[in-house]
């Protein structure tokens, strides 16, 4: 069990650590980020590459935004195979409903409750 | 000294500027970026341990950071985080709900329409947009490809 | 009033009467701990969004300058001034309750020295007293320009930080005292360099500065010695050494007596990176600092440079860079 916190740790320190290399060298803003490593995530899992490295880091290769990717097409080519050609159209948000859901009620409720916060530095 | 004209300007302002200081950034975003992905383990181990089947704890895992980035939005304890964490709290799962929740706060002053529900994908919103197209794309690929 | 040379303008009758500032708790923990006329504890002012708040440090300026110059709103022929939000909404909102003349103004930062400029025009022309307003606020700005306040980012070495305050002067063309007087105005020409980094502003606006501040003094005929200060808006560090590295460049040499309000108003301790910027930042140090050293005679000549990056987030997604202004006024203790 220590061994797959070792390497949640390392994996995913070190694509956050390429995140941060990338943001260093060409200013790329956030959402730009984002969408950058969700794009990856997806193309490396339409090799079916992406699936062996969470299957060795686990939540290092899952929490990072290339695991929503990777999700997201896993879901739609596995509901091609059930469904047919519509599965490439619901397999992918159908698998990810679970985390889009819960960041929108939380967010609303969230912002219900709270109020934004003045920066101090 | 040469004269400094609107040709050279840019390499003489990028000589000037103060760099950022890359040991440090690159420190903070894999310490926070690993730490954040060890919670996430930890999650899938808890949920392993319970009894949930492998995949599906996998996503509780995540919906379970979502969350709690989302409270901790609310709190405004997650900004102070990335201004020293970086892409080490932007790329984990974590960083997107950040994406979701803040303009969500930020422009509940607008209404709950057009204000907090039209601008909660602000940021978000392309990660979206870019997930669905292309895994839509690359499924239609595999499918004519792989068969 | 008759033009001087170029763009350079000449006034006879404008008098710097009094000034008045509000300051966020940010800018009160900084260098100018203490001189400001009211400093929040909160940048809510007892309000529920930041936009009121703002608002309500416009009210509370332009009604309590009035009042600190022993006049009151029927004396006040017209108040020019504008903020940096889109259309101007805090100042113009802020008039509704203030029944007098009202023009208002967008140049960015340099909005303060533009108000001067327009306001010490307008006295020439037969008006009494005017007021001359600025401000920003760090939340709404930020929102505006730049993210969500809770959004985790990284903030680039090279950023300001948005001052939150609000500076009011009233110019009057018959002063009871003695007090300081607009004498010449140097009008901004748009700068372009090519910066492309919103971040940077400092680096867009200070080829704009170093233009204006060059037309100055070839159009009075003047050296930058002749000045005991010459302070810039809001350049801040990075914008400022590059302004004094610019002027030495081409033979001016203003060291030793160049402040810059962005950078001078937080310490480093404050981590605004390059220092302030906004459209508060000219206006708080001037109407605090400055006039008050002004008055007590430290300075006797002082050219006050107002900088302002006319970018908004639509030309910044759009690939376009950044053009900048800079506006100049001398002001002279006679």
């Amino acid at each position: 069990m220590a061994i797959a916190f070792l390497k949640a740790f390392l994996v995913g320190g070190a694509i956050c650590m390429a995140g941060q290399l990338i943001i260093n060298f060409t200013h790329l803003t956030n959402g730009k980020l984002l969408v950058l490593f969700l794009v990856t995530g997806a193309v490396l899992q339409g090799f079916g590459l992406y699936e062996k490295l969470i299957e060795f880091a686990g939540a290092g290769a899952s929490i990072p935004i290339c695991g929503f990717g990777c999700a997201l097409v896993q879901g739609a080519v596995e509901a091609v195979r059930t469904d047919g050609w519509i599965g490439a159209f619901t397999g992918g948000l159908s698998r990810c409903a679970l985390g889009i859901a819960v960041a929108i009620v939380s967010g609303y409720i969230v912002a219900i409750i709270f109020r934004p916060h003045t920066k101090k530095n | 000294m040469n004269k400094i004209t609107k040709h050279n300007y840019k390499q003489y302002v990028y000589e000037m500027s103060p760099k950022s200081s890359h040991f440090k950034n690159l420190f903070w975003a894999f310490t926070v970026g690993g730490a954040i992905c060890c919670v996430g383990q930890a999650f899938i181990e808890l949920y392993t341990y319970v009894g949930v089947e492998k995949q599906l704890a996998s996503a509780l895992a995540s919906a379970t950071l979502v969350l709690i980035t989302a409270l901790l939005t609310g709190f405004g304890v997650y900004d102070k985080l990335g201004r020293f964490a970086g892409a080490g709290s932007t790329i984990p799962i974590t960083g997107f709900s950040n994406a979701v929740v803040s303009p969500a706060l930020e422009f509940r002053s607008e209404g709950y329409i057009y204000g907090l529900g039209a601008k909660m994908f602000l940021i978000a919103g392309p990660v979206i947009v870019n997930g669905v197209l292309f895994s839509t794309i690359i499924a239609f690929i595999t499918m004519i490809f792989g068969g | 009033m008759s033009y001087y040379k170029n763009r350079t303008l000449t006034f006879k009758n404008s008098y710097v009467s009094d000034g008045y500032t509000v300051a966020g708790p940010k800018e009160n923990d900084g260098r100018l701990r203490g001189c400001f006329d009211l400093s929040l504890s909160s940048d809510m002012f007892g309000e529920k969004t930041f936009e009121k708040a703002e608002r309500r440090m416009f009210e509370h300026a332009i009604s309590s300058a009035i009042a600190k110059a022993n006049l009151t709103i029927d004396h006040i022929d017209a108040v020019f001034g504008g903020d940096l939000l889109n259309q101007i909404v805090s100042c113009s909102f802020a008039m509704r309750n203030i029944h007098t003349g009202f023009f208002g103004l967008y140049n960015a930062c340099a909005t303060f020295v533009e108000s001067l400029i327009l306001g010490s025009g307008m006295l020439n022309n037969g008006l009494e007293n005017v007021l001359c307003v600025s401000g920003s606020h760090f939340s709404t700005a930020e929102r505006q320009y730049r993210y969500p306040l809770e959004l985790g980012v990284l903030r680039s070495p090279v950023t300001q930080w948005t001052a939150t305050g609000v500076g009011c002067t009233v110019l009057t063309s018959s002063p009871e005292l003695k007090c300081p007087r607009i004498t010449h105005a140097t009008v901004g020409r748009v700068v372009d360099y090519g910066v492309m980094d919103t971040n940077n502003m400092g680096a867009a606006m200070a080829p704009a500065a170093v233009d204006t501040l060059v037309t100055f003094l070839h159009d009075t005929e003047s050296k930058s010695t002749d000045y005991d200060l010459i302070a810039t808006g809001d350049l801040g560090k990075l914008g400022g050494d590059i302004f004094v590295d610019l002027l030495q460049r081409q033979g001016i040499d203003i060291r030793g007596r160049h402040i810059d309000c962005g950078a001078y108003l937080y310490f480093d301790s404050q981590q605004t990176y390059q220092g302030g910027s906004g459209a508060a930042c000219s206006a708080l140090v001037f109407n605090s600092m400055i006039l008050n050293d002004i008055n007590k005679g430290k300075y006797n000549k002082v050219l006050l440079i107002g900088t302002g990056a006319l970018m908004s987030p639509t030309t910044s997604f759009q690939g376009e860079t950044i053009p900048a202004i800079a506006h100049l006024v001398e002001i002279d203790r006679r």
